[in-house]
């Protein structure tokens, strides 16, 4: 009896180790799941094209796969577990709303990685990821304050968490840095991408005095009218500057590849570990576009302060920030950042509650 | 050369039911080259698409969560359809339904015995009649049409739903993202089979039933078609029109705030800025596959919930947009429509420049 089950166990071994060795044959799946189309001009192709730097950069050893225009909600969940038992390794969930689903589907399938952006839950095999894009915020606040004739940029803002708020505020210190009685206004559209309101929201501001505009929003119509004004913008997610050539100053471009390549690579080696990444400037998952329509003391200005904080990523808060009130809001870290939820001092808006 | 549609003066009883079944195999027919034009061999990506997602447990799972919400929202409108109610305005019923159901878990977290659900399924329903109402009791009172009045509540029970989501209703711990606490413990819909299929399942195929019973076998049933079909005639016989406006608004948005309630305290678990990806549209569609019957709308929402999940598929194992998904969908219907037509109607070839003296004309296409 004993020995039947020493070759029964035997036997079952050998079968493991069969299969271990025939799916390392095959190539490692890697896969993403994206909240618009794929080819969006915004956002989801922002993320595709760094699947296709996966593609290009470990082609011989991964193979990768994507589902486009998934709503957020249930059928996030269906399409991330129909990922899952189709054999991805590893599961990119590109959009906040991917969240829950995420971690539920994750409980379930304990052997394969998840990485979702943009939000704040984890487990052992999921992790998140976002870019530090105030970092790019503080650069065109500062080039804000020395372009504006007026002393006034209008910004058109999507919805009130704490990563758009924390854009509004290091813009707000960049301009301050420059021009300490710099005025913002702020338009909310309460959408990412809806380029009506986006348009309107652009004129309407610069009807009110406001002479360069910021957007927190996805599409091109709030440069589209700056273009049309002869007045200035700039892009948002990545480089806009074919649909407004004259008005894009700069942009803050999202640059997912190469952290797509290198997590790839960790689950091939077997080093992926859970963790909470936020990259900025100096890992390169936020690059900003070339310096245009300006002059050049201003544009080496804005690459001077792109070295500065690509050396230290907490550059915009080093100095003492103040809230809205007029107190002291403390040292600054990325615990207050994530969860920030107050305007600092010079911003005529009341925070949306 | 013209053509015209002449209608039938008795239509095939035979054909009525195998319409439907002719549409499904002309999509076959045309989606087999529709692959092959883009250079997909055919036979899988139909594979794929149609029979893959029913071989494997966890996916029939996953058909019947889908189909689930539309089968509701469907069901009710029928009814509403065949009274001749245009009730366009489920969506927003489904938004209403979802946000009296979640006054409970919400406003009084603490209370989540199993109990509460019962009183959330409750609200969720009164919130859909009530919203369903408006319409209804406009269109009797002041003979609003009812597409329009139904409609345009679509929006503003969504920008309400969006405004409670991202304001007095936000989870306090969330980050300031627009969502609300998560339901938990009684506030949660209970599972039924498996790990995903809930008790709305149940609701779904006991409203296809007394549907149907209704349908058939009442006089209320009687009613309603008579109503839809020949209004003079109903009224002769004594029938009340607004009656049945009222009594069919209020069915259909019952059902569609039984499906949001089920749906934010299910598959969700929460309420959000949105809760539906057009359930209460992708009702209409299915209504119709379905012929107006309620078995025949069961078979369709699951037939629309299969297209999902098939274009799901392809987009994985193919690599295929997902625009295919919603091509599919096109043809689909398109043909439904098709073939609805050659049944009450016959194509006839005119030659121009000849007039058939003494033949009204009936309309040409």
């Amino acid at each position: 009896m004993k020995k039947l089950l020493a070759a029964a166990a035997g036997a079952a071994l050998m079968v493991a180790a069969a299969a271990g060795s025939a799916s390392a044959a095959d190539k490692l799946k890697a896969c993403w799941v994206y909240v618009g189309p794929h080819n969006d001009g915004g956002y989801s192709e922002g993320h595709d094209k760094g699947r296709q730097l996966v593609d290009k950069e470990l082609g011989d050893k991964v193979e990768t796969s994507y589902v486009e225009s998934v709503p957020e909600g249930p059928d996030a969940e269906r399409v991330i577990e129909r990922l899952a038992r189709s054999g991805c390794k590893i599961i990119f969930t590109t959009s906040f709303g991917f969240m829950d689903q995420t971690i539920k589907v994750a409980a379930k399938y304990p052997d394969v990685k998840f990485e979702h952006a943009t939000g704040f839950k984890t487990a052992d095999n999921v992790t998140t990821y976002n870019a530090r894009f105030y970092q790019g915020r503080y650069i065109i606040g500062q080039i804000a304050a020395k372009m504006s004739k007026t002393g006034t940029a209008g910004y058109i803002v999507s919805v009130p968490i704490p990563e758009v708020i924390m854009g509004i505020n290091t813009f707000m210190l960049g301009a301050q840095s420059i021009n300490p009685d710099f005025k913002v206004k702020i338009v909310w559209v309460n959408s990412w991408f809806d380029p009506g309101k986006e348009g309107d929201a652009a004129k309407a501001l610069f009807d009110q005095g406001a002479d360069i505009i910021v957007q927190h929003t996805d599409s091109p119509a709030p440069l589209q009218i700056a273009e049309e004004r002869g007045l200035h913008g700039f892009g948002q997610a990545h480089d806009m500057s074919s649909f407004a050539p004259k008005a894009q100053l700069t942009a803050i471009e999202d640059n997912w590849g190469p952290y797509y390549v290198e997590r790839v690579k960790a689950v091939l080696d077997g080093t992926w570990k859970s963790q909470q990444s936020w990259e900025g400037l100096k890992e390169k998952m936020l690059i900003m576009a070339p310096y245009l329509n300006m002059p050049d003391d201003v544009a080496a200005m804005a690459k001077d302060t792109e070295a500065k904080i690509t050396a230290d990523p907490l550059l915009p808060f080093r100095g003492k920030v103040l809230k809205q009130d007029g107190s002291d809001a403390g040292p600054i870290d990325d615990g207050v950042l994530l969860g920030m939820n107050w305007y600092v001092k010079g911003i005529d808006d009341k925070f949306p509650q | 050369m013209r053509i015209e549609l002449i209608r039938r003066p008795e239509h095939s009883r035979t054909m009525v039911v195998l319409s439907p079944i002719i549409a499904i195999a002309l999509t076959v027919i045309a989606g087999f080259f529709v692959f092959l034009a883009i250079g997909v061999d055919p036979l899988q990506a139909l594979y794929i698409y149609f029979i893959e997602p029913l071989t494997a447990g966890w996916s029939i799972e996953a058909l019947f969560v889908k189909a689930v919400p539309i089968i509701l929202v469907a069901v009710g409108l029928s009814l509403c359809y065949l009274a001749n109610n245009w009730n366009i305005g489920a969506e927003g019923q489904f938004a209403a339904g979802a946000i009296a159901g979640s006054v409970f878990p919400i406003l009084v977290p603490g209370w989540n015995g199993p109990e509460v659900m019962v009183a959330m399924l409750v609200m969720g329903v009164l919130g859909g009649m009530l919203y369903a109402a408006i319409p209804a009791l406009l269109k009797i009172r002041f003979g609003a049409n009812e597409i329009l009045t139904s409609l345009m509540l679509v929006y503003v029970a969504q920008l309400f739903l969006d405004w409670l989501a991202r304001g007095p209703w936000r989870n306090p711990e969330g980050h300031n993202f627009p969502d609300s606490r998560p339901f938990d413990g009684g506030q949660v819909l209970p599972v039924l089979v498996g790990s995903d299929v809930r008790i709305s399942l149940v609701f779904a195929v006991v409203a296809v039933i007394v549907a149907w019973f209704v349908l058939r076998r009442t006089l209320t049933g009687f009613q309603i078609s008579v109503l839809g079909q020949a209004p003079r005639a109903g009224a002769f016989a004594g029938f009340s029109q607004n009656r049945m406006i009222l009594l069919t608004f209020l069915v259909s948005g019952g059902l569609a705030g039984l499906a949001g309630i089920c749906e934010v305290a299910g598959p969700i678990g929460m309420l959000r800025t949105t809760v539906s990806p057009g359930y209460g549209f992708t009702g209409i569609i299915v209504a119709f596959l379905g012929r107006l019957n309620p078995i025949g709308i069961f078979f369709a929402g699951l037939l629309l919930a299969l297209s999902y999940l098939g274009g799901e598929g392809m987009q994985i194992a193919l690599g295929i947009s997902d625009q295919i998904t919603r091509v599919f969908q096109g043809m689909l219907l398109f043909f439904v429509l098709a073939c609805d037509t050659l049944i009450y109607y016959r194509i006839r070839f005119v030659r121009t420049g000849q007039h058939p003296a003494g033949e009204a004309k009936h309309g040409r296409a």
